[in-house]
């Protein structure tokens, strides 16, 4: 660390949930120094959770959804501008309108945005949209507002399937096209993925899974429909494409930071790597762009896009911005997310990915009230529950404490013989690829070559790497 | 002779105004094990996680060796309180629809404005008495009038809930020595008349609601489908017992400790927005659950180094917790600011306060009127009379004496 801890100018890249946290822990601790915060969008930091329940249902207006202020910031706002490069070797952000910020401490927290359509021309149909920002959620809200004949969303992870609750919640008739064998898959396996797609059709939800929108069509510019490539074809006016997210890193090409389309991989401290796997004293990473090793999870580089880690590592790092080394601390928090949907409230500790069985622990899809017990080489590493948060509080403390997978019986609305089954998710041991992607987030396809800074300031030296 | 473990001495009656050294000592172990076969549990980590835990049943009827006495009356299925999932959770969500979020988010701050009144009413009796009973005065009949304009009871009726309730409390207390079977008869006997008061009142409401909870537990018809009649009969005794022989004891045990603790009341007098805080601190401090005596494990546990047995009496002494230095700094002290306080005074996990909501809110309204309303206080010296029971422990009476001249005009 250079310079004066609580003092001097500190930079935030990101002027969402972790960037807001992170600027009132700063404070909170004690810096007094220069704060500015970048954000890409023209408005205050707000809340995206509301953004796929609320906002749809048009219970809250979509700019309505504010963050609660915990303390004043004092922060030079630079709003509607993005970043658009960083020269770690004289501290300074290039930012789109020419400006260049200097800083001692640099935090980066910016986030994902939603992953578009690939064919940039149906990307650009009238009725073609995605979901992520203030600005995406009002205008969703308008479309469902004026009553289309049919939605077609794109995807069921979380936001899709929260989409796809909301219009018909709304009385829409909604088709969610789905690659894997059923909703959530990705996220929570096949167990739970089989109960939403129940809870789908049984809300009449036009579910298809394994199939894939092979093109968006249209006519005279607006959206009319979908084929699939099963043959099948959708009419609809409205398409939300719900493809998952993609890491706002680009703007680190070149910087020499360890950044990648897997995020930028730091410490458990929240410092960022260089390409070379040297933890960096000055920048620090939070929230979803963040990779960062979990001691619970093997030490494996996680991202995760879940709000509660957003405010968890942004207040680590930037406790750690303003302290000394032996007084840093390591982000440690039990990963945690929850989802509603069709009456569903769907809630989740530890990382239900990263496992190979999983079990019924409580109740059963049946009742569609369960708890779910995940497990990794015989250690609990997750838990989902299904209306039955409450206690989940007790398989957070198996999960911190390592405790064996499968738990022993004896819940009260336990089943007579819990089974584990497989868990159906990928591999953990193949998340990271091997040791050069754990760390960089790189494919190992350029022949690293060490770099001798020293050229003129603004100059990105390391696009001197070899081919 | 049993009668000097642990657990005798907390429940002995000589000990019931001021347990704190006997938790304290119970906390030296952890988890005790007596010589009656039960465990006494008195550290917040520890009772957390029993809290949490789904192999801890709340049931009477999984104990190896139950107290038959309580399931003779076959008439009357037992109330969530008593029962485990998944029968607990639907039992529980149904009871809860009338009440709280999501279908009936405003029921509780709706009833401010009511509570308020009736508050000042009462304390307009007061205004003027050199000498005042704060709980036979306020703290009863404040939370009981709410609860039964709550559920739907006539205020005539009162004196009625009163009766059976106190017969009901009284079987709860644990003091050794006394004939438990035949108080158990005459509380279950009084359980049984104040169910049948309410599936009368219940069959009334059916199709003719009016804006009460129990209206709406017999007319409500969500995708859980209604409560029997029986199950409306014993959630309203429920609701109606547990709705207010606690809260007087917040209240009063609230009073107690200001009292003691004059700077703090004068605090809150000038800055009447610590209440909400104030109320959980005193939640922390003072719980009027002290403890939960029947719950028991499904299967073996171990924690804390100890496996209690399945089907063993397991004692989860709440206040204990409270004060348990490894979790609250300075645990001793009434701290009204006091930060991070996550208590366990309405418990934790799926059985969790049902009244938690209104509890809070009726406290903090009695206690703001309070300061507000009366002029300086006295309290006469030593203890409080306690009642009996050492699970629901509060003041019988707490007498003081109104210093001249009140500050609020007639």
């Amino acid at each position: 660390m250079t310079g004066e801890p609580r003092g001097g100018r500190i930079v935030v890249v990101g002027a969402s949930l972790a960037g807001l946290r992170a600027a009132e822990a700063l404070r909170a601790k004690g810096f007094a120094g220069e704060l500015t915060i970048v954000g890409d969008e023209p408005r205050p930091p707000y809340d995206r959770p509301p953004l796929s329940k609320q906002v749809l249902l048009g219970r809250v207006r979509a700019q309505d959804v504010g963050l609660p202020r915990r303390r004043a910031v004092a922060a030079r706002w630079r709003l509607g501008v993005s970043a658009t490069g960083l020269d770690p070797s004289v501290k300074r952000v290039l930012l789109a309108d020419g400006d260049r910020l200097r800083y001692d401490r640099l935090l980066i927290a910016t986030g994902t945005r939603a992953r578009p359509w690939p064919h940039p021309e149906q990307a650009a149909l009238d009725g073609v949209l995605t979901l992520r920002t203030v600005d995406d959620a009002g205008r969703l809200a308008d479309r469902l507002d004026a009553g289309p004949r049919r939605v077609l969303v794109i995807g069921a992870g979380f936001t899709g399937s929260e989409i796809a609750s909301a219009c018909r919640e709304r009385g829409l008739d909604v088709t969610v096209v789905e690659r894997g064998p059923a909703p959530l898959v990705g996220a929570l396996g096949g167990k739970l993925g089989a109960l939403a797609a129940d809870a789908q059709r049984a809300h009449g939800v036009d579910l298809r899974c394994g199939v894939t929108v092979s093109e968006l069509r249209g006519t005279d510019g607006r959206l009319t429909g979908a084929e699939l490539s099963d043959g099948g074809r959708i009419d609809a006016d409205v398409a939300v494409v719900a493809l998952g997210a993609v890491r706002n890193t680009e703007w680190l090409t070149g910087s020499g930071l360890a950044a990648g389309s897997r995020g930028v991989a730091c410490d458990a401290g929240c410092r960022a790597f260089d390409m070379y796997g040297i933890v960096t004293d000055d920048v620090f990473v939070a929230g979803d762009v963040a990779r960062f090793p979990h001691p619970l999870f093997e030490y494996q580089m996680l991202s995760l896009e879940h709000w509660g880690n957003a405010v968890a590592q942004a207040e680590v790092a930037a406790h750690n911005m303003v302290s000394a080394g032996p007084d840093r601390r390591p982000h440690l928090t039990v990963p945690a997310f929850w989802s509603s949907q069709f009456g569903l409230n769907i809630k989740s500790v530890g990382v239900p990915t990263f496992s190979d069985q999983v079990m019924i622990a409580q109740g059963s899809p049946q009742e569609g009230r369960l708890v779910a017990v995940y497990g990794y080489r015989g250690r609990v590493t997750a838990a989902v529950s299904v209306n039955r948060a409450k206690w989940l509080e007790h398989y957070r403390h198996l999960i911190e404490s390592g405790a064996p997978f499968p738990p022993g019986p004896g819940a009260a609305d336990g089943p007579p013989a819990p089974v584990p089954v497989p868990s159906d998710v990928p591999d953990p041991a193949a998340l990271s690829h091997g040791p050069t992607v754990a760390l960089t987030g790189h494919l190992p396809d350029r022949r690293l070559a060490v770099v001798h800074r020293g050229g003129p300031a603004d100059q990105h030296s390391h696009d001197q790497e070899q081919p | 002779m049993s009668s000097d473990t642990l657990f005798d001495r907390i429940t002995a009656y000589e000990n019931r105004a001021d347990p704190y050294p006997l938790y304290a000592e119970l906390r030296e172990s952890k988890v005790a094990r007596q010589h009656d076969g039960s465990y006494l549990v008195g550290t917040y980590d520890e009772i957390t996680a029993l809290l949490h835990d789904p192999r801890v049943s709340s049931d009477p009827r999984n104990l190896t060796d139950p107290d038959e006495s309580v399931f003779r009356d076959d008439s009357l299925p037992p109330a969530f309180i008593a029962v485990d999932d998944p029968e607990h959770d639907r039992l529980r969500r149904l009871a809860m629809r009338p009440f709280g979020p999501p279908h009936t988010p405003g029921r509780i701050d709706a009833l401010r404005d009511d509570i308020t009144a009736i508050a000042r009413e009462l304390i307009t009796g007061l205004l003027g008495k050199d000498r005042i009973d704060l709980v036979e005065d306020f703290a009863y009949p404040l939370p009981v009038t709410v609860i039964c304009r709550l559920l739907g009871v006539p205020h005539d009726d009162i004196p009625r809930m009163h009766a059976w309730t106190t017969t009901i409390i009284t079987s709860l207390d644990l003091t050794p020595g006394q004939d438990r079977h035949e108080k158990r008869q005459t509380a279950l006997e009084a359980r049984r008349q104040m169910a049948g008061y309410f599936g009368e009142l219940a069959r009334n409401r059916r199709g003719r609601p009016s804006d009460d909870m129990l209206s709406a537990l017999v007319n409500d018809s969500g995708s859980d489908g209604p409560l029997t009649e029986t199950e409306v009969m014993t959630t309203a005794v429920l609701l109606l017992i547990a709705g207010h022989e606690t809260t007087v004891n917040l209240i009063t045990n609230g009073m107690l400790t200001l009292l003691r603790h004059p700077e703090e009341l004068a605090r809150l007098r000038r800055e009447p927005e610590l209440m909400p805080a104030a109320v959980e601190e005193l939640l922390r401090y003072e719980p009027p659950v002290q403890l939960l005596p029947r719950r028991t494990p499904l299967a073996d546990i171990e924690i804390a180094g100890t496996t209690i047995p399945k089907g063993a009496t397991l004692i989860l002494v709440l206040a204990s917790g409270n004060r348990d230095p490894l979790r609250f700094s300075d645990p001793d002290r009434f701290d009204p600011t006091r930060r991070d306080n996550q208590h366990l005074g309405f418990g934790s996990g799926v059985h969790n306060c049902y009244g938690a909501p209104l509890a809070r809110v009726e406290t903090q309204i009695a206690l703001t009127e309070l300061l507000s309303s009366l002029g300086p206080l006295q309290l006469d010296a030593g203890p409080p009379p306690y009642r009996r029971s050492p699970v629901l422990r509060g003041p019988r009476h707490l007498l003081v004496t109104q210093g001249p001249g009140t500050s609020s005009a007639p």
